[in-house]
């Protein structure tokens, strides 16, 4: 058997591509290993330990790939060229493909070590299989000297550019398809020398389709991106939808449950009473008998649980606008163990439709009415923040009822915090600002509004987790930072709402 | 229904129609939707005379009116208001409101042409008195100004554009100018300033709305002689962007690009609107899903029963001191004549001059074709920077770009709506482009609107359920050199019974306040003539 066969064309040109193939495919090895050591630790935390197993799994599996080398008896070259093609496919693929499987595997640790081990054995082929390619164009000598030279050369060029350059700059999907397109370019480039030689039609069709699917997917990686909601969220995503209005995404992280709406965190289970408490009782505390009450958004059933605990309230009358939001926190088991049922309680009725609409054709009075919006992030939310809408609310208001607006973060956007209190003042209604810190969000506010001043004590029910007598009245002090300032109304012609709370957020986030 | 069609299909489609030439007529549509449009087989039979003539005997109706578009429809609404109710206001189509006309599916409704209405000038005393008694001004501030309905205005973000990539607010590009250009904006916005403030030796606005306040005045006059775009040369207007965006409002306002426009017409653009309103929102707009078919309907509805469409009007002639009026009624198949002692015509002058020929025609107006099309997606679009305003315009494209239709009345970011894209033929000769429009088929057009609307917002893809398409063959009289002074148009303004001609092609503008105060004119001139003249409203 005569592999130097393979070598009848200009040997010197061969010999230089071989080596170079070295350093390529040695980059590439050690790009897909921190790939996967990376995507483990993002994916699943810990990182010592999944950097540690990941390493550990790889460089057994490359052990194992050596090994199998031995039952490579003829046709190296031809075999290294296969090995180079499907390297390019499963490691140029591994990040995307472990980023979409990450939300439907079942068991996603099988998948990554699967995958982990697969590349680790094929990349452990490569360099007995290059050697034994070399070894007659160079003294044994020198060839353990240049293949390894170069194989080290490669490992910290991949070291270095993976942390400092890659990951910032092209992100760990197209970091993976840009390195899938490295091997295969070798095997194309090996391909195109030995043409003359031997038929390549067969491996040259199937390396190009690889690299066409590598770079359409160079193409696809901000939609794969999107798709794979961990890169996003970074915990376990437990349930991701799309409905017409908004993307709703609940992660689970130990028993920390978070619900996501187009990104923006709603609330963590693990500090959300703090929030619906501070929302909910500072309003039914204040009315004398809350016996209708109307909540405005809050279609995750939690400020209607703070509600129902209430037994002067004799209905509630919830509008959110996505049907499938309430539908979900009606249904779905530990959601609905989250906000007790709340949605399914005969008190409760649900209208879905846009608020902004039904405040203007809504008839009748309430005694209490809970306002939960989302933050005012674009111009179609700020809508339902301006004095123009708040007018409308007013009308619903009972002549002795008290109303409350989730205002957003006193301490991160104090301009927009106090704009909503201008604003419920320009619509004829007499505020209070307050405050609590909850973890999760950090420091928030909201404004209570009724035709006379809402101040006296509140009767808070026994039974609160974060609200009594001593801790509610302290709410409503402003320390300097968060103090009120001069603001504008917010109107439907003007937005100054979305514009300031836009500028102040980013501020913030720098 | 909800048809999947994706950006690749209809790049396929684009390309083997490139291939297949003339095939766009062949291809089915890629979208469900409809071709729609006026009457054109009643508006034929009127130009071609294929009415079966009047039989039975003559009725009397002291005044009539033909055509409900806005000036006819305005009209109606003054003899109402006069409290004068015996009139017949006869329309050829279906439905009332001309250019104003509108459809809705299961979530908006949706405008088929003019959908907003600037806040009117102080000097339009009709249109405010007319907007206070349909509640859409709500009171008055201390100085006497209009306080308008907020739910009416156009809700910010008003209007955006797509340059260099991304969304900005406003329709001007404020990156990317070198200082040249920008101080050229400058000059340009400085000089439409000195414009909308400049009042002529006769005391009146140089550029008022409605257009006929404005002044006489041979300064301002002059700029009738010349056009738009060699008035822009003249004044050394050179740079790109600023040209782009002037080419943009002519051909938004007027259907004409700058060079087929006066002068005076393009600064009238810049220079006639002082929107007089409290809380400081005279430069807003009113607009309302169905656009202005909403003031239609309400003027319609004060009408009432007079009010008869499907009626075409096919011959008006005097006849002593009385008008001998041919009445065409498509639901019965039969014409009948009605004597009247004053007539308006409140028709273009393109049907007119056929109907009417001793009062109409003596001018040949020329009309810009337009195309609009109500796009259904079932999300809305955003894209980089600015988020989704009212007017959405992209400086890369020859469409108009397109509006929202339910902007008023969602507050949801999402969700499902209508976009109205407008398109006006105006790169060619509007007679060939006319023709152009009319043989192009559904297919053809869906293309062309979705290959638009995904160059500005590609999330669009694959969301776009439905687009009706709409041509106008005449849906705005041009502006043309030489329109102010035109003597055949100041015969038709002076015209002093017993036929009174209401339309916007009087003002050689077509623009809401033009009809409205022509129609108003007319009302009140027919009124004096029947003797029963009152205060003017005007």
């Amino acid at each position: 058997m005569d592999d130097s066969g393979d070598f009848t064309g200009p040997a010197r040109a061969h010999a230089a591509i071989l080596l170079l193939s070295v350093l390529v495919v040695a980059t590439c090895g050690l790009i897909y290993e921190l790939l996967a050591g990376t995507l483990a630790s993002y994916l699943l935390g810990d990182s010592v330990t999944q950097f540690s197993t990941v390493i550990g799994s790889y460089l057994f599996a490359m052990g194992v790939g050596s090994f199998l080398s031995r039952y490579v008896r003829r046709d190296e070259i031809g075999v290294f060229i296969r090995v180079e093609i499907m390297i390019a496919a499963i490691g140029g693929w591994s990040a995307a493909g472990l980023f979409l499987a990450f939300p439907l595997a079942a068991d996603f640790r099988v998948l990554l070590y699967a995958i982990v081990l697969v590349i680790g054995a094929l990349v452990g082929l490569e360099i007995p299989l290059l050697i034994r390619i070399l070894r007659s164009r160079f003294a044994f000598r020198d060839l353990v000297s240049n293949v390894l030279t170069y194989d080290y050369v490669g490992a910290l060029i991949a070291s270095l550019a993976f942390p400092l350059v890659l990951v910032p700059q092209l992100g760990m999907i197209r970091t993976g398809l840009v390195f899938g397109l490295a091997n295969v370019a070798v095997a194309v480039a090996l391909l195109f020398v030995l043409r003359g030689t031997r038929r390549v039609a067969g491996d040259m069709t199937v390396a190009l389709m690889v690299a066409c699917s590598l770079i359409a997917g160079l193409f696809m990686a901000e939609r794969i991106q999107r798709f794979s909601e961990i890169a996003y969220y970074g915990e376990g995503v437990i349930h991701a939808r799309s409905t017409p209005y908004q993307r709703i995404v609940l992660t689970r992280r130990g028993e920390d449950l978070r619900l996501y709406l187009n990104g923006n965190l709603q609330f963590s289970s693990r500090d959300e009473y703090r929030y619906h408490e501070a929302l909910v009782w500072p309003v039914l505390g204040r009315v004398a008998n809350p016996a209708r009450v109307l909540i405005l958004g809050g279609g995750d059933g939690l400020a209607a649980r703070e509600v129902l605990r209430d037994g002067r309230v004799r209905s509630i009358h919830l509008v959110d606008l996505d049907p499938e939001m309430t539908r979900m926190f009606r249904e779905t088991p530990q959601l609905a163990a989250l906000n007790r049922g709340s949605l399914l309680n005969p008190r409760l009725s649900v209208e879905n439709a846009d608020a902004f609409r039904w405040v203007r054709a809504a008839r009748g009075t309430y005694d209490a009415i809970l306002i939960d919006f989302p933050d005012p992030t674009e111009y179609s939310l700020g809508k339902l923040y301006t004095v123009s809408f708040y007018a409308q609310v007013a009308r619903l208001l009972a002549p002795d009822g008290v109303m409350v607006v989730q205002s957003t973060s006193p301490l991160v956007a104090p301009r927009s915090f106090w704009t909503v209190a201008q604003t419920l003042e320009a619509a004829g209604l007499q505020t209070r600002g307050y405050h609590t810190y909850v973890p999760s969000f950090g420091e928030w506010g909201f404004t209570l509004a009724a035709r006379t001043p809402p101040t006296g004590p509140a009767h808070l029910p026994a039974g609160l987790r974060y609200l009594n007598a001593v801790s509610e009245p302290l709410m409503f002090d402003f320390p300097p930072d968060m103090a009120r300032r001069p603001t504008p109304v917010n109107r439907l012609d003007n937005q100054a709402l979305v514009r300031s709370f836009a500028e102040e957020w980013s501020h913030y986030e720098g | 229904m909800r048809a999947e069609v994706r950006r690749r299909d209809l790049l396929a489609g684009a390309l083997a129609c490139g291939m297949l030439s003339g095939c766009g007529r062949a291809q089915a549509a890629p979208f469900p939707g409809a071709l729609l449009g006026p009457d054109l087989a009643r508006g034929h039979a009127i130009r071609d005379g294929k009415l079966p003539g009047p039989t039975g005997p003559e009725e009397r109706i002291p005044l009539v009116i033909a055509g409900g578009g806005i000036a006819g429809l305005a009209a109606g609404w003054r003899l109402a208001e006069a409290g004068f109710t015996d009139f017949a206001l006869f329309e050829l189509e279906d439905v009332a409101g001309g250019n104003a006309r509108a459809g809705a599916n299961s979530v908006t409704a949706y405008p088929w042409g003019a959908h907003y209405l600037p806040i009117p000038n102080r000097e339009a005393r009709a249109l405010i008195h007319m907007l206070r008694g349909f509640g859409m001004i709500t009171g008055t501030d201390a100085q006497g100004a209009p306080a308008y309905d907020p739910f009416q205005l156009c809700a910010d973000l008003e209007e955006r554009l797509l340059w260099r990539g991304k969304w900005q607010e406003g329709l001007v590009p404020t990156t990317g100018l070198s200082p040249q250009d920008a101080a050229q904006w400058r000059r340009f916005d400085a000089a439409m300033e000195v414009f909308r403030k400049a009042v002529g030796r006769d005391g009146r606005p140089a550029f008022a709305s409605p257009s006929a306040l404005s002044s006489r005045d041979e300064t301002y006059a002059e700029l009738d002689r010349i056009s738009f775009a060699a008035w822009l040369a003249q004044e050394g207007y050179t740079a790109a962007a600023l040209l782009a965006h002037l080419r943009y409002s002519t051909r938004d306002d007027y259907g004409s690009e700058p060079g087929a426009i006066s002068a005076w017409a393009g600064i009238h653009y810049f220079a006639g609107r002082r929107g007089w309103a409290a809380d400081g929102a005279g430069e807003s707009e009113l607009t309302w899903p169905e656009g202005n078919a909403r003031l239609a309907r309400l003027m319609a509805g004060r009408i009432g029963a007079r009010l008869r469409p499907r009626h075409s009007v096919t011959h008006v002639a005097r006849d002593g001191d009385d008008v001998l009026v041919d009445v065409f009624d498509h639901q019965a198949g039969a014409a009948r004549r009605i004597r009247a002692g004053a007539v308006v015509l409140a028709m273009p002058d393109f049907v007119a001059r056929h109907v009417a020929p001793a009062f109409a025609g003596a001018s040949r107006f020329s009309y810009a074709p337009w195309v609009v099309a109500n796009v259904a997606v079932s999300r809305m679009p955003w894209g980089p920077g600015a988020g989704l305003a009212w007017d959405n315009v992209s400086s890369t494209s020859a469409s108009l770009g397109y509006v929202v239709a339910n902007h008023q009345t969602s507050s949801a970011g999402d969700g499902p709506g209508v976009l109205t894209w407008y398109q006006a033929l105006s790169d060619a000769d509007p007679v060939a482009a006319r023709k152009g429009l009319l043989e192009r088929g559904l297919g053809e057009w869906q293309r062309e609107i979705a290959a638009d609307l995904l160059a500005m917002n590609p999330e669009l893809d694959g969301r776009i359920e439905r687009i009706d398409v709409w041509r106008w063959g005449h849906a705005m009289v041009r502006p043309t050199v030489g329109f102010r002074s035109d003597p055949a148009r100041l015969a038709a303004q002076a015209m002093n019974g017993p036929v009174f001609r209401a339309h916007s092609d009087l003002s050689g503008l077509s623009l809401f306040e033009e009809a409205h105060y022509h129609g108003v004119l007319a009302a009140e001139r027919a009124l004096a003539h029947l003797g029963r003249g009152g205060e003017s409203l005007l």
